[in-house]
């Protein structure tokens, strides 16, 4: 059985061929993956893996960047880098800033 | 979401206009957790705010332009084209592009009059990005990964691009570990002019690299 990411050959409407380009906060995740990487904390098949193990439902309701965003989350998780009462901690004090956004 | 909030218990901030005016300005849950994970990082020392800036600055850095010196070198001289079909990752490097991005094998595939090549990547989206940069929003579309394997004349028409039925389209599905450029043929007539004509979408292969007009 092939995965939910596995898409070659599916039917599909037709291309969007516009471009969007990424926003900041896109941008960031990539820097993050990237930082990540280079200091040895994630390896890119860590990335893929955890990509693939999103489920079909969080992959294919998600972008891009929040597909990865997630998969880099579960793998810091995963790995002892951060805690799940760290992370909602933090959640839920960004909620409480009057003025979120950076 | 919070622009009409009393700001006066905080401290005076310099910009309170958005960096970004397109849509940037709504937070999500994925947002959110971008927030939070950064925050904790820089706070265990992983990295620092500063490095995420720098981060940020060589990503926008990374452009289209280093697969088109690539490529404009290889139509005038044959020994760096055959370096670059035999080993890419060595034939960047001799340009003085970084290649540690991530441990990855290049390979580049050259168009001829008889053979067109095309890249995709079904099951994620990778991409030369030590050449081209962040890859275009619709080659990480759904219907591009989904599509290109199955019908790519039908997928190429929708960007412009009909090739005669006597060529020969190979589509190369890339990997994490093995990604692909496509060597783009030389416009005929265009001896002495500059890498210019090397577009992204010509390294990509859903495109022809042409004459300026």
């Amino acid at each position: 059985m092939k995965g939910y990411h596995d898409l070659g050959g599916e039917s599909a409407g037709p291309i969007e061929t516009k471009e969007k380009e990424p926003t900041l906060w896109e941008k960031r995740v990539e820097a993050l993956l990237m930082l990540l990487t280079r200091r040895g904390v994630l390896k890119v098949d860590e990335n893929r893996r955890a990509l693939e193990s999103l489920g079909a439902d969080a992959y294919h309701n998600a972008t891009y960047a929040e597909r990865r965003v997630m998969a880099i989350s579960n793998n810091l998780i995963l790995k002892g880098v951060i805690s799940v009462d760290e992370l909602s901690a933090r959640l839920a004090e960004i909620d409480r800033r009057a003025d979120p956004l950076p | 979401m919070s622009e009409h909030h009393d700001h006066d218990h905080e401290a005076p901030r310099r910009h309170r206009h958005p960096l970004q005016p397109d849509a940037d300005d709504t937070l999500t849950y994925h947002r959110k957790l971008e927030i939070a994970v950064r925050e904790l990082l820089i706070e265990k020392g992983i990295f620092t705010a500063d490095d995420v800036r720098a981060a940020i600055e060589e990503l926008d850095g990374r452009t289209p332009d280093r697969g088109s010196r690539v490529v404009a070198r290889a139509w005038v001289d044959p020994e760096y084209k055959a370096l670059l079909l035999k080993d890419a990752r060595k034939a960047c490097e001799s340009l003085g592009f970084d290649m540690d991005l991530f441990d990855v094998t290049l390979t580049v595939v050259e168009n001829t009059p008889k053979v067109h090549n095309v890249i995709v990547c079904t099951l994620c989206s990778c991409y030369p990005r030590m050449l081209l940069g962040l890859p275009p929003s619709w080659y990480k579309s759904r219907a591009y990964r989904s599509r290109m394997v199955k019908e790519p004349r039908v997928v190429l028409k929708e960007f412009g691009l009909e090739l005669p039925e006597d060529v020969t389209v190979r589509v190369h599905d890339s990997t994490a570990d093995l990604r692909y450029l496509v060597l783009p043929m030389r416009p005929e007539g265009t001896a002495g002019m500059s890498d210019r004509l090397v577009t992204r979408d010509s390294m990509i292969g859903v495109a022809l690299a042409q004459r300026p007009r």
